[in-house]
């Protein structure tokens, strides 16, 4: 198998590995990964953490172990955090976006930390909604309230 | 100011002793304010005046303890032992939080009769968040690249922090009599540990001289707190006195040992567990 059947075998299985406070979002997703080497059967994978304290990413980078080395031809998996470039909300995938309504998670509505942003209530698609909180139940995410369907739901914070 | 050449590496910081020792100092001020103070707002859970702000109060506990580990993380890096021994295993003596971290949140422990203040909380949390504003921005302008990378990313999170207890400071001033009392009460004994936060302990001039931080951050501080208590209709700082022991030097008060021992407690049952 050449390096390119592999680097795309690789990419494959990174698309399974799943945040795994978020089911159904995937790392690649999220726009997490930032770069895969492969070398020979050894690979290299680099990933951007979300946030700096996420409790999650210990998780995460065990279970991308886990998930690489059952892919045929890998002989070798490491993991690695960069602190450059910054994790910011934008590099959530169109695709991503889209795993985040379905899970009732309206999507960041752009990047940068900000007071008050108005997001799209991801069951009916209203901006008649108002935050509850602006924490939630992870620290990625704030509590909202749409007006126009009477649901509760989540946002991701702009960061 | 001459331009000095950007730090970029642990092994580039460990070739320069004067410039190791300055980061080693400034970055273990940082950790252990975050993971000290984060320990006094986790002694809240459940004790908060209602279930949002438990949420939240949790959510800004976490990242705080977070921040703090990516800071031992830079430690580890530069030689220091590894990150959980960091924030666990070192006398009181090696810590250098700021004394205004480590205060009690009230009477009582959060194990047998807590009597908290709220106020106390509030006021202690706004000013420590518009401090560590003030602190990251300074970073974002290290030498030392790792750092000022790490304070770019932290300055995103923090910025709901402090949007947080900006929050309350504005819901709990200028309402009721009792309300503003309390809170004045709260403003006055958090200003006098003040000046310990924006201490930077012994080796102030070798942190400024050697561009690990590059200014002081005891101006801008105290202009930020003149315009809070401004706009907060709070009384304006006056005096800028360091209290009698304010932690940068490891002189701590009599709160700071038995905290550590209950935060050491499971650790020590079990260094080698994993959580």
């Amino acid at each position: 198998m050449s390096e390119a059947d592999l680097q795309s075998r690789v990419m494959a299985a990174l698309d399974e590995v799943m945040d795994p406070e978020i089911r159904g979002l995937s790392l690649v997703d999220l726009g997490m990964v930032e770069r895969v080497e492969v070398d020979g059967g050894q690979v290299r994978v680099q990933l951007i953490p979300t946030y700096v304290g996420c409790p999650a990413l210990g998780l995460m980078k065990a279970d991308v172990e886990r998930r690489l080395a059952a892919v045929p031809g890998v002989e070798s998996v490491t993991v690695e955090f960069l602190r450059k470039p910054l994790w910011t909300t934008d590099r959530i995938t169109p695709r991503g976006r889209e795993r985040l309504k379905a899970v009732g998670i309206a999507p960041p509505a752009g990047s940068g930390p900000t007071e008050h942003w108005t997001p799209e209530c991801p069951y009916c698609g209203s901006t008649q909604v108002h935050r509850e909180n602006v924490f939630g139940p992870t620290s990625c995410r704030s509590i909202f309230y749409c007006d126009a369907c009477r649901n509760p739901f989540e946002a991701i914070k702009p960061v | 100011m001459t331009a000095l050449p950007r730090v970029t590496t642990a092994d580039q910081a460990r070739a320069d002793a004067g410039f190791h020792r300055a980061l080693v100092e400034l970055l273990y001020q940082a950790a252990d304010d975050d993971l000290i103070l984060a320990q006094r707002g986790a002694e809240w859970l459940g004790l908060v005046p209602h279930i949002e702000e438990d949420v939240a109060f949790s959510s800004i506990t976490q990242d705080m303890t977070g921040h703090a580990l990516a800071l031992y993380q830079l430690l580890e890096e530069l030689g220091e032992g590894q990150a959980d021994h960091l924030a666990y295993f070192r006398e009181p003596s090696a810590y250098r939080c700021a004394v205004l971290a480590e205060r009690p949140n009230g009477e009582g422990t959060y194990l047998d009769s807590p009597r908290f203040d709220w106020a106390y909380t509030v006021v202690r949390q706004y000013v420590y968040q518009r401090f560590k504003r003030l602190r990251l921005e300074a970073m974002v302008k290290s030498r030392y690249q790792p750092l000022a990378d790490l304070a770019e990313k932290m300055l995103r999170e923090q910025f709901y922090h402090l949007y947080h207890w900006e929050v309350w400071m504005k819901q709990l001033t200028g309402r009721t009599e009792e309300a503003q009392r309390r809170m004045t009460e709260a403003w006055t004994r958090v200003l006098a540990d003040a000046p310990s936060l924006s201490s930077l302990g012994p080796g102030e001039q070798e942190i400024l001289s050697s561009g690990v931080l590059p200014w002081s951050l005891e101006k801008p501080f105290r202009q930020a707190l003149e315009e809070s208590a401004r706009s907060y209709g709070l009384p304006a700082p006056n005096a800028w006195t360091m209290p009698e022991v304010n932690g940068r030097d490891g002189r701590h008060s009599p709160a700071l040992p038995p905290m550590l021992e209950h935060m050491a407690e499971v650790y020590r049952i079990a260094p080698a567990g994993a959580w």
